[in-house]
Order: C-alpha cells, then sequence, then structure tokens
C-alpha cells in the first residue's frame, strides 16, 4: 500500500492538520481493533518504537507502538503549532517534523513567498526529505493552506513548487481554504491572486473551499440537533462536524469547521487505505477529473451531513445521499454545480453500498446533470467497504465544474478594487524580490482561467454535433 | 490438457476468482468422475496432500485485491492458490493505459514472464493460456495487454484468450473509452480470440433474471463465472471421439475465429434464473434452443424482452439490402448443450445458412460440443459463443466516444506523460475502424 504525506502551512493549515490527525486516529481505532499497525494505518502514520535507540520504525503486522503523523508542520509564528504540542496529538509529532519562526507573515504573501520562503528554503526541502525517506511508496502529498493570510498562502504555495522541483513524480493535492467576503484580512484578496497563479501552475488538483460555505454547514447542521423535533434525533457523533471520540476534549471556534474540512480529507483517501469492490487510488483522481492540465480545480462535496438517529429507510436514505450530493447547500464552495456545466464528476461511496446503487442513482441523476459534449459519460466511481466512523454510508462527490468561475470572479473583483487605489501596495512591494509585475501576472493568470472556463461553459446546452469519424480505406 | 489463467488488474483478479470457485465446486458435484478428473487437470493441479490448486498467476500493481482473493480462496476451504504465483506492488496504474503499458509492464516483465513460465511447467502439456481484465482500468488494460504481448513472444504457438470485461456504457472511469481503444486495438494484433462480456448486460442479467436486488460486483462475477465455466468446461466435440475434448481453447478458437479480421466472441447462456426458482421450472431442448436462437438472431443479451419478429434474410434480400438493421449476421458460432438428454437435442435451426456469412460454410461456421453432465445446478443449460455482429454497436459507441474526446484533445496530456503519442492513438483508432468496418460489412 501506498503513504501520503501532509504539508500543513500557516494558522488554517495547521488547525484543519490538527483536526485531520485526531479524526484520522478515531477512524483507524475504530476499524482496526487487534492493536496491530496495519497497511491502512501506514498510509498516514508511522510506527515507531521509542526503546529501540535509532528510534526505528516497526514493520507492519506488529504491534503498535507509537504512531507518527507522515506530517510536516510549517508556520510562521508558534502560537499555533505550541497549542498543538501542549494538546493531545503531542504524542504524534516529533520536533523534526516541525518549522516555526516568531513573528508571522502578517498577512503578507510576498513575506511568506519570497522572505520565509527563501530563509527557510533548505530547512523545508530536509524535512520533506525526511518525512519521504520514511515512505517505501510515496503516492501523494496533501498540502492544506488558507489562501487569504501570508504564511499559508504566500509560503504555502512557496512549498508548492519546491514539492515539485523535489519530487515531481508525487501527485500534489491542495486543499485550500478560500476567505469569505467579510474576511477579516483586508489584504486577502491579494494573497488569494497571487496564491491562485501558483496553484494553477503547480498543483495536480486542487480542492477550493470557502470559509463561508463552511460556516453555512455547521449554522445548519446547529440549528437541525436545536430544533429538537421527535423523530428528527441525531446522534451527536455521526454529524460530520463532530469531533466525538477524538483525542481532543473543547472545541475551539474552527474545530466544527475544520472537522467538514478532515473529513473530506478522509474520504478521498479512504479508498486508498481500506479494501472495496471498486477501489479508487489517490493517482486516480487526477487521471479522471482533469482533463485539461491547468483545469484542476475539484468543488468538493460531502454527504450525509448528519445521520438522523432513526434508521428506517434505508434505501431512501441512500438514494437522498446521491441527490444531496448535487445540491448546493452541500457543496464546500458557494456555487451551483447542477446549473452550471460537468467537465467530470467522481462519486466516492463509502460504507454499505453496491455498484446496483451507484448504477441506479447515475441513472437518476444523470439527465438533470449537464455534462461538456465529449465527456457526457464523465462519472469516475469508487467503492470503499470501510464506513466512517457513526454512519453506515458516506460520499464524497468531487465535480470539476464551471461553478468556481462566480467564485474565481468575485475574488477577481475584490482584488481589482483594492489594486485600483493601489491600497496596501507598498507592504508588498518593500519585501526583497517582490516585484509588481507579479501582481499583474497573477490577475492575467487567473482571469485567463476564468476565459477557460466561460469557453466551455459556452458550449453549454448547445448541440455539438459528433466529431466526424476516421474513414478507412477499403 | 491445461489452461493457464492470468488474472490482471481488480476486475481480472475479482472475476477470476468466482471462476475457480465456480469450476471447482461443479466439477466436484455428483459422482462423474471423468468429467469431474478432466476439469481438475484443465485448471488445478493436485498438490502431494490432495489439495487443489488452481493453475493461475495473478497480477497487480497494487496489493488489497490480489490479497482479498486468495484469502477468499482459502476461506472457501475447496482451493486455493499457488503460495508464490501472485504478484502485486503498491500503487496501481491509476487508471491510465500508458501506465500499466509503457511503465508497469516492461518493469515488472521478467517477475510476471517467470510466474507464467513455472505454471506451464507445471502443465502435462498446455492448451493454451487466459488472460483476464477488464478495460477500462489502467492495470488490466495496460499491464494485461503488455502481459499479452509477452505470452505471445514466449508461446509463439499457443493459444491465447483474452477474457474481457466491457466497462458500463454510463462510465465508472472517464478515460475509459481511451483505455478500451488502446487495448482492443493492441490485443487484436496478438490473440487468438478476445471473449468479452459487457458489465450491462451482465448487470441486467441479475437484475431481470435472477432477481437480485442490491447487486454486487460478486453476484456480476458469478454470472461471468458461469457462463465462462459453461464454455470452459469438459466436452465432447465433433471429432473427440466420445471422450472429453483434450484442447478447448484450440478447439474453440478453430470453431470461432478463422479470420484475423474477426475476433470478437460474445456469449449468451439460457436459462439462468434464481436458484429459488429452478426448482420450479422444466426446461426442454426444443424450447431452449428456440429461444437461443432467436436471441442470437436478433442479438439480445438475455432470454427476456426477445425480438420474435427479427427473422433471417431470405436469399433475395441479401444481396439488396446487406443485413436488415436488426438481423444480426454470424461468421461462426459454437454451440455447447449440456445436462440431460442431451443426445436427443435437435440443433438444426442454427445450422440454417441463412445465419451466416455467404463466404463460409455452414458447416464450417457453425460447431457444436455436448456434455451429458449437468452444468452449475442446472439440469439443462445452453451456452452460446458467437462471432457475429453482437458486438458491433457497443464498440462503435466506444470508439465514437473515444473519438469525440480525442477530437477536444481531452485528458491527451496523461497519456504523453507516460509515452503515448497522439499518433498512437490515431493508430489504434484506425485499426478498430477498420474492425468497425469488417463486422458491419459481414452479409
Ligand atoms: N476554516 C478555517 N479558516 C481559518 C482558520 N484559521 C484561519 N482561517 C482563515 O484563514 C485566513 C487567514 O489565514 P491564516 O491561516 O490565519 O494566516 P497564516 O497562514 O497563518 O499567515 P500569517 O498569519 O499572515 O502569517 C482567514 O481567511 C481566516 O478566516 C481555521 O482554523 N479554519
Ligand atoms: N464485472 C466486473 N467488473 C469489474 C470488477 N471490478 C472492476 N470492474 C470493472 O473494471 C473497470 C475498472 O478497472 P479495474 O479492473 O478496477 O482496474 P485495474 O485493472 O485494477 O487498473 P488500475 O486500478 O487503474 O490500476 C470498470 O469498468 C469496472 O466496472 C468486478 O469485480 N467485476
Ligand atoms: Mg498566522
Ligand atoms: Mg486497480
Amino acid at each position: 500500500m501506498t503513504q501520503s504525506v501532509v504539508v500543513q502551512v500557516g494558522q488554517c493549515g495547521n488547525q484543519v492538520g490538527c483536526r485531520f490527525w485526531d479524526l484520522a486516529l478515531r477512524e483507524h481505532a475504530h476499524v482496526n481493533k487487534k492493536g496491530l499497525y496495519d497497511e491502512a494505518l501506514s498510509s498516514f502514520f508511522r510506527n515507531v518504537d521509542s526503546r529501540k535507540s535509532d528510534g526505528g520504525a516497526c514493520g507492519i503486522g506488529g504491534r503498535i507502538q507509537h504512531l507518527k503523523a507522515r506530517a510536516v508542520l510549517v508556520d510562521m509564528e508558534e502560537g499555533v503549532v505550541n497549542e498543538i504540542l501542549q494538546g493531545p496529538l503531542r504524542e504524534v509529532f516529533d520536533s523534526t517534523q516541525l518549522l516555526t519562526d516568531v513573528s508571522g507573515s502578517g498577512n503578507n504573501w510576498a513575506v511568506g513567498h519570497m522572505t520565509y520562503g527563501s530563509a527557510y528554503r533548505e530547512q523545508i526541502v530536509d524535512k520533506l526529505r525526511k518525512a519521504v525517506e520514511h515512505c517505501d511508496c510515496l503516492q501523494c502529498f496533501f498540502l492544506i493552506h488558507s489562501m487569504g493570510g501570508g504564511t499559508g498562502s504566500g509560503l504555502g504555495t512557496r512549498v508548492l513548487s519546491l514539492l515539485e522541483e523535489e519530487f515531481p513524480e508525487v501527485c500534489r493535492i491542495v486543499t485550500s481554504i478560500y476567505p469569505s467576503a467579510e474576511d477579516d484580512v483586508i489584504t486577502s484578496p491579494y494573497n488569494s491572486v497571487l496564491a491562485m497563479r501558483e496553484l494553477t501552475e503547480h498543483a495536480d488538483c486542487v480542492l477550493p473551499i470557502e470559509n463561508q460555505s463552511l460556516v453555512d454547514i455547521v449554522d445548519k447542521i446547529k440549528r437541525m440537533s436545536h430544533s429538537g423535533k421527535p423523530g428528527l434525533v441525531i446522534k451527536r457523533d455521526s454529524t460530520i462536524i463532530s469531533g466525538q471520540g477524538g483525542l481532543s476534549g473543547a472545541e475551539k471556534p474552527f474545530d466544527a469547521m475544520n472537522n467538514i474540512v478532515a473529513n473530506l480529507l478522509l474520504n478521498i483517501t479512504s479508498s486508498a487505505r481500506f479494501e472495496g469492490s471498486l477501489n479508487m487510488d489517490l493517482n486516480e483522481i487526477a487521471m479522471n477529473l482533469v482533463p485539461f492540465p491547468r483545469l484542476h480545480y475539484l468543488v468538493p462535496s460531502l454527504t450525509p451531513l448528519y445521520t438522523l438517529a432513526d434508521v428506517s429507510v434505508p434505501t431512501r436514505r441512500l438514494d437522498q445521499m446521491f441527490s444531496d450530493a448535487f445540491s448546493k447547500d452541500h457543496q464546500l464552495i458557494r456555487a451551483d454545480p447542477k446549473h452550471s456545466l460537468y467537465l467530470a464528476c467522481a462519486l466516492m461511496v463509502r460504507g454499505n453500498a453496491q455498484v446496483s446503487d451507484l448504477r441506479r442513482n447515475i441513472e437518476r441523476l444523470k439527465p438533470s446533470l449537464p455534462f461538456v459534449s465529449w465527456n457526457q459519460e464523465g462519472w469516475k466511481t469508487g467503492l470503499c467497504s470501510v464506513p466512517p466512523v457513526g454512519h453506515s454510508h458516506s460520499l464524497l462527490a468531487l465535480a470539476n465544474n464551471t461553478c468556481v468561475k462566480p467564485t474565481f470572479m468575485e475574488l477577481r473583483d475584490r482584488f481589482t478594487k483594492l489594486y485600483r487605489k493601489k491600497a496596501h501596495l507598498h507592504h508588498y512591494l518593500q519585501v526583497e524580490g517582490m516585484e509588481q509585475s507579479f501582481f499583474s501576472e497573477a490577475t492575467n493568470s487567473l482571469s485567463s482561467l476564468i476565459e477557460e472556463y466561460h469557453h466551455l461553459d459556452a458550449t453549454k446546452g448547445r448541440l455539438m454535433p459528433d466529431a466526424p469519424r476516421l474513414s478507412i480505406a477499403r | 490438457m491445461s489452461i493457464v489463467t492470468v488474472q490482471l488488474g481488480q476486475c481480472g483478479n475479482q472475476v477470476g476468482h468466482e471462476l475457480f470457485d465456480l469450476l471447482c465446486s461443479d466439477a466436484q458435484q455428483g459422482q462423474r468422475k471423468l468429467y469431474s478428473t478432466a476439469s481438475c487437470e484443465r485448471f488445478f493441479h493436485q498438490t502431494a496432500h490432495g489439495e487443489l490448486v488452481a493453475r493461475a498467476v495473478l497480477v497487480d500493481m497494487e496489493p488489497k485485491v490480489i490479497n482479498q482473493s486468495i484469502s477468499r480462496a482459502v476461506k472457501g476451504g475447496r482451493w486455493r492458490y499457488g503460495e508464490s504465483s501472485h504478484f502485486s506492488q503498491k500503487q496501481g496504474s491509476g487508471n491510465n493505459w500508458a501506465n500499466g503499458y509503457c511503465v508497469h509492464g516492461p518493469r515488472h516483465r521478467d517477475v510476471v514472464e517467470e510466474l507464467v513460465r513455472r505454471e506451464v511447467e507445471r502443465c502435462d502439456r498446455l492448451a493454451g493460456l487466459m488472460a483476464m481484465m477488464s478495460v477500462a482500468g489502467g492495470t488490466g488494460s495496460g499491464v494485461g495487454t503488455y502481459v499479452t504481448q509477452c505470452l505471445r513472444d514466449i508461446y509463439p504457438k499457443s493459444f491465447i484468450l483474452n477474457h474481457l470485461t466491457w466497462p458500463y456504457g454510463t462510465g465508472e472511469v472517464i478515460v475509459q473509452n481511451y483505455n478500451s481503444v488502446l487495448t482492443l486495438a493492441h490485443l487484436y494484433q496478438l490473440s487468438d480470440a478476445i471473449l468479452v462480456h459487457e458489465n450491462d448486460t451482465v448487470h441486467r442479467i441479475c437484475s431481470q433474471l435472477l432477481n437480485i436486488k442490491h447487486i454486487s460486483f460478486s453476484d456480476v462475477n458469478r454470472v461471468i463465472a458461469h457462463q465462462l465455466g459453461s464454455i470452459m468446461q469438459p466436452a465432447l466435440t465433433a471429432d473427440s471421439h466420445g471422450v472429453y475434448s483434450r484442447n478447448p481453447l484450440g478447439e474453440l478458437v478453430s470453431a470461432l475465429t478463422c479470420h484475423p479480421e474477426y475476433k470478437l466472441l460474445s456469449v449468451c447462456t439460457i436459462p439462468q434464473m434464481s436458484s429459488s426458482s429452478i426448482a420450479y421450472s422444466a426446461f426442454s431442448w426444443p424450447g431452449l434452443l428456440k429461444h437461443l436462437r432467436q436471441m442470437l438472431i436478433s442479438n439480445t443479451k438475455m432470454e427476456e424482452g426477445i425480438d420474435w419478429q427479427v427473422r433471417p434474410p431470405a436469399g433475395s434480400e441479401r444481396t439488396r439490402s446487406l443485413t436488415g438493421p436488426s438481423f444480426n449476421t454470424s461468421l461462426a458460432n459454437l454451440l455447447i448443450l449440456r445436462g440431460k438428454d442431451v443426445y436427443s437435442a435437435e440443433t438444426g435451426g442454427f445450422e440454417d445458412p441463412a445465419l451466416y456469412t455467404s463466404w463460409l460454410p455452414s458447416e464450417e461456421a457453425f460447431n457444436l460440443w455436448k456434455s451429458p453432465v449437468p452444468f452449475n445446478k442446472y439440469e439443462k443449460s445452453a451456452t452460446l459463443v458467437s462471432n457475429s455482429q453482437a458486438l458491433l454497436r457497443p464498440l462503435d459507441n466506444m470508439v465514437g466516444k473515444a473519438w469525440n474526446m480525442f477530437a477536444s484533445r481531452a485528458y491527451i496530456h496523461q497519456y504523453i506523460k507516460f509515452g503515448i503519442s497522439e499518433e498512437d492513438f490515431l493508430d489504434s483508432f484506425t485499426s478498430l475502424e477498420q474492425v468497425i468496418s469488417s463486422y458491419s460489412q459481414l452479409c
């Protein structure tokens, strides 16, 4: 089996990452009853025997000694990482996996990307190499960061291009948290647009997530669980925002939101970790969902967001889960994929579901979903037999859909508003290595990306004739 | 004589497991010494302790599926796979034919060849090789094609049959049509015969004939195994003089693929029903054969919704309109009857020259195998392996969809990365258009 390394950068990256490790431990503890270090665990964790002088790792099949996350934690301030080191997850990380500075990037992409990127380049590569050396078959890097601040966005995207340079063969999947319109970081549009160019050029896949969507989902779940209608009892540990059963106790402000992202990462990797009748490995994601190299933004949606305690009509619930995955309020960005154009779509099902459930639901949903003319059957499916903790089944949909366009356009508008006034520009330009041309190149890159989606959108609903077939000389 | 099976990729390994399970349980039913011995010799070898070990090599680029197939066989307790006749890696081919064919295949060539060679050496006499795989993924399709090519080099005189599972039309792998086109175009040059199961068809059999509500891949695979088993189990052929035929692959190939342009074989079997219904049903050979014949000429792949209007064209219509749109012209058919009163079955309906192309005499175009031993719980059962236009439409769809995608150059960069160029695609398209054109001009 293969391994993945998680690289979490900045406050947001580390807080989301932290929730991921907590829930990953919970999931494996739930599945792994024997206490043995198995293949599934090895995909994200090393098993280290601290009694051995070399701190050497123990092989597959032995007892679990100390689980160490395959992770590299980077932040340019100490607060978040220190908190992790004092919390229940401290055992999971070694000091050698951490890299911090004291002052942060001050919400400035240029400081993260240029200043810290150059200062810490060697150390970062060094830590990445160490993590990679512990893997016998590294398949994927998961980079987690926010777009709005300075460290995650600036240094995070610097790390991305280092990954490409150093480990070109290894797939790079980036989870990017986009700021909401009311974000308190004033420069977040600058940071996001500058980061977008890097993502477009250096990532294999990007999973864009908007904080506003996370907020909406959390609010909705909380409303539902407090509504207290009889028969509508929601099991506490089965909502996607719950961390129950994990190591961490009291919940912090972002925890509920971050648990959603953590679940996304668990589900996307489930088929690589556990068996199923139709496996979907991580290298199949880009292969199936990215028809053109730059168009690699995959909109995630997760269902069910909660489970009602009464388990009455299992098939209906299963079908509802499929319908929900395409509804607006289950998307992790504010977008409506059903009314935009699908280039490709993956359905990753976990738990008690069979190929007939997939077929039935695809047949049922297909007529209402517009697909690009050359990919009318653009479905990729996976069946993993192990459900998430607290659920009998779950579905993660990843859509390569032109519905990302409005999000990107809105971002460009916010950027333009600031940029026209040259607001805060000098903070960036005074950073060594930063030039004004970076701003124009970044907007050009974003605009051409928007344009590419726009062209595809324009083909929607138009009847495209089949390409004339090759004729054969007889 | 024995057959060595190579199971490749998730599908190949899951279908293969189901096939061996069926062969073993069918052979061990009842007191039928000769049948059972002949079947076992074909597909298993026996250890000193009397254990049955499948003559199979398991290949995948990831470990999970193979581990599961091996341990399931062990749990079943009746047979098992050879201790060291499997090869897996850590990371699959990512649904990329080019990754399987250009990277994984060549990299692991020696190991896989060695495993097959060991299995072949264990056979007193080799009837041929069967490679089982899907065409939609990366390992079965890409590595499978590469391995078939290697086997063709090492065993130039042996029969090689490829058993292919074609994907659901509504897609499970987005690049499935690319992978299928590349696989089929290459195998057409290498294989003696290509036996196809379409997942859509088998799925419909599960739901409409077997009444299964929640259809799993195991259900689908059991149907495939049943149909394959009914072809592969021992039978008496026209010139086997009352003993079980020695070389099922060789005879299959010579019965069905006499012309290198025509290698695609489809299968249908009747009856197929849930085990609870079998007990309440009585079958007669005339009834079964009448249905099966109509299924053949109307190209209905299961015994449900058969179009009884379709008739073979009369001699004069033939030249005028080529063949009618709904009539399925055959190049060759092999009918296999198993069960009670098999010698009384009247098969003249399949010898009708109107069913076949004009350029092959119907005595050559039709072959019949029989066995008095009931197969897999059915008192009577009839299987038709057909080299006809039956696969023309799905093949044409596959090529058409791949071509549309290719016209916009979508996903091509993923293949170029591993060394497959646009020209390679064009070559594959060209050779399949040739196949399509040949089959559509059958008359
Ligand atoms: N979902 C989520 N968003 C967060 C979290 N922490 C911060 N954010 C968002 O991330 C953006 C700010 O970026 P941070 O990650 O805090 O900044 P940073 O990467 O540490 O960079 P500097 O602080 O400038 O060094 C804002 O849009 C916040 O709303 C979190 O834990 N979860
Ligand atoms: N009938 C049947 N089809 C299957 C089964 N498993 C997978 N498939 C089909 O096989 C295709 C996917 O190919 P796989 O065999 O899973 O791929 P692979 O050969 O393992 O290649 P990679 O995973 O890409 O390395 C799809 O069309 C599936 O419908 C099975 O057990 N039975
Ligand atoms: Mg910070
Ligand atoms: Mg596979």
